[in-house]
């Protein structure tokens, strides 16, 4: 039934260093190798190229996650544990739309993967927030908070790219805008 | 020390910017204070996440990059499971094909009962026999349809054309012997007979045998003259399966050339005294004689299966003879001598049947 899926997959150890390493070579090794295995499960289980391109990415975060935070085995093949993690978020889709009909057609084989799914899921939930907070937050706050904070520029920049007169006047501004920003990621709460 | 100035604070502590000796003090404060501590934390998670959802912003774009390098279009063609032609074609017009196979099951339905399908399989006995009815009574009509001309004739006059005619004769013997069936004469008031040539002639119905279906007319007009003597012989044992036949009959104003075989050896519902013969026949056939290839007459044609194919029925010869045989003989019914000698055995069947249509008749029935 499966397809001989083809391309050279990198070593499991090859893309756990090349992760650690932020190495895009084998990020982009890594993606074209499975990729098909995971179209292949999502579009002959009621899904499409889009749905396999959400899931595939979820599942490679999990990974990259798993791999960056330091707990990551290699208890299994990396390919397995790829599969379980996008059999077991597109089984959660397909609930969640109602369109599962207590049948998936598997192609390879899988471990149970629950955790690493729910702790995704949890961190995804964080992070929509974050989003939909900054999204709410408005310029120059917006913009300032991700300079200093996400792209870790200094104050002095800035202070030169808003046309502050002093880093102190910048600094207000930025404490006032943080302060907004926790309001309204909390609010959500 | 106000909230601002705290969130500078907490910044510098975590961001690691502040000497030695700061750093404790704050640490003591922290220890001291469990608000600022719950701040500090607070703040470090909140941080932390805003690194990460940088993080997996970029990693996401990352990613996105890779996948538009990906030909998803083909890989989906090469790795979906093709269903077989049938699915396929199910799943694409199944609201067609349900409609066409409804309106099809449907005229289906509708056929089979307005053809009377659903009344029965008994309804093709009754429509049979209804037909043969039909037929009988179709020759009552034609029979009834001729009265006005009845005053015609009683006032002498010679009916020559009448335009409907009831049936078919043949001559049994030169001297003016007639055999037709019964149901053609049967409630007659008058016979008239008509030869090839359209000479009409009346007739008298001298015997019948009604089970037989056949029945004894006699010329006895005084312009009929004798006929040479007849060409054609009866047959008196019984004619066997498949045997080639023809027939010569009135159906329409002309006499008519029909051809066939003997095709069983009993009649219509198994009668014995009749064969079935396979042979285009119509109305007005009634009464012709049937004829093997020597020219021989093996039966009366008397009637047909409408709903069969070629099923048509005759009165066997054997039968032709018993009734001759009860006719009772009186003084005014001349004795019937047979003709013995077949002159047609050797003829083509074109020659046989010019000889023959001269001994045929047309019966013209008239009753009120």
């Amino acid at each position: 039934m499966s397809k001989l899926l083809k391309g050279s997959a990198p070593t499991d150890s090859e893309v756990i260093l090349g992760i650690l390493n932020n190495s895009e070579v084998v990020l982009e090794r890594l993606y074209v190798a499975y990729f098909p295995m995971v179209l292949q499960l999502i579009i002959n289980n009621n899904g499409s190229t889009d749905d396999a391109k959400d899931i595939y990415q979820e599942a490679i975060i999990v990974l990259y996650n798993k791999v960056k935070s330091g707990d990551f085995e290699l208890s299994s093949k990396l390919k397995t544990f790829i599969y379980s993690v996008c059999r077991r978020l597109w089984l959660k889709r397909l609930n969640q739309m109602s369109r599962f009909d207590g049948d998936i057609k598997d192609f390879q084989d899988h471990l149970p993967v629950e955790d690493e799914v729910e702790k995704q899921t949890d961190r995804d939930l964080q992070f929509t927030k974050m989003e939909s907070a900054l999204a709410l937050l408005g310029e120059p706050c917006k913009t300032i908070i991700e300079d200093f904070y996400m792209h870790d520029r200094s104050m002095q920049d800035i202070c030169e790219r808003f046309g502050y007169t002093n880093a102190d006047n910048a600094k207000t501004q930025k404490y006032k805008c943080l302060q907004r920003l926790k309001k309204l990621f909390f609010q959500h709460n | 020390m106000n909230d601002r100035q705290l969130h500078d604070e907490i910044e510098r502590y975590l961001s690691g910017e502040m000497s030695r000796e700061e750093r404790l003090a704050f640490d003591a404060l922290r220890k001291d204070n469990a608000e600022i501590g719950r701040q500090v934390n607070e703040h470090r998670q909140f941080i932390g996440l805003l690194k990460q959802y940088n993080e997996r912003r970029e990693l996401e774009q990352r990613l996105n990059a890779i996948h538009q390098e990906i030909d998803v279009h083909a890989l989906k063609e090469e790795l979906t499971i093709q269903p077989s032609w049938i699915v396929t074609l199910w799943r694409n017009h199944h609201s067609k094909i349900s409609v066409a196979a409804s309106i099809a099951i449907f005229a289906m339905l509708a056929t089979l009962f307005f053809t009377g399908y659903f009344n029965g399989h008994d309804s093709n006995y009754t429509q049979l026999r209804m037909q043969l009815e039909n037929y009988k009574r179709s020759t009552d009509k034609l029979n009834k349809s001729t009265d006005a001309l009845l005053h015609d004739i009683k006032a002498g006059k010679r009916v020559i054309e009448p335009a409907k005619f009831g049936g078919t004769g043949f001559a049994l013997t030169s001297n003016g012997y007639v055999v037709t069936n019964y149901h053609v004469v049967n409630g007659a008031d008058s016979v008239y007979v008509q030869d090839a040539a359209g000479e009409s002639f009346h007739a008298r119905v001298v015997y019948t045998e009604p089970q037989y279906d056949v029945a004894l007319l006699r010329i006895d007009d005084s312009t009929f003259k004798s006929q040479a003597t007849l060409p054609y012989t009866l047959k008196r044992a019984e004619s066997d399966l498949g045997e080639d036949v023809y027939t010569i009959g009135y159906p329409r104003n002309d006499v008519v050339y029909g051809k066939g075989y003997l095709s069983s050896s009993t009649g219509f519902h198994d009668d014995t005294t009749a064969y079935q013969v396979s042979i285009p026949v119509n109305p007005g056939n009634s009464g012709a004689p049937l004829l093997d290839a020597k020219g021989n007459i093996i039966g009366i044609i008397s009637g047909k299966q409408s709903l069969m194919e070629g099923a048509a029925f005759a009165v066997k010869s054997e039968y032709l003879l018993k009734t001759i045989k009860n006719m009772p003989t009186d003084s005014v019914n001349k004795k019937i001598v047979l003709n013995t000698k077949n002159t047609l055995a050797s003829l083509s069947r074109a020659q046989q049947i010019k000889k023959v249509q001269n001994y045929v008749y047309q019966i013209k029935v008239y009753s009120h």
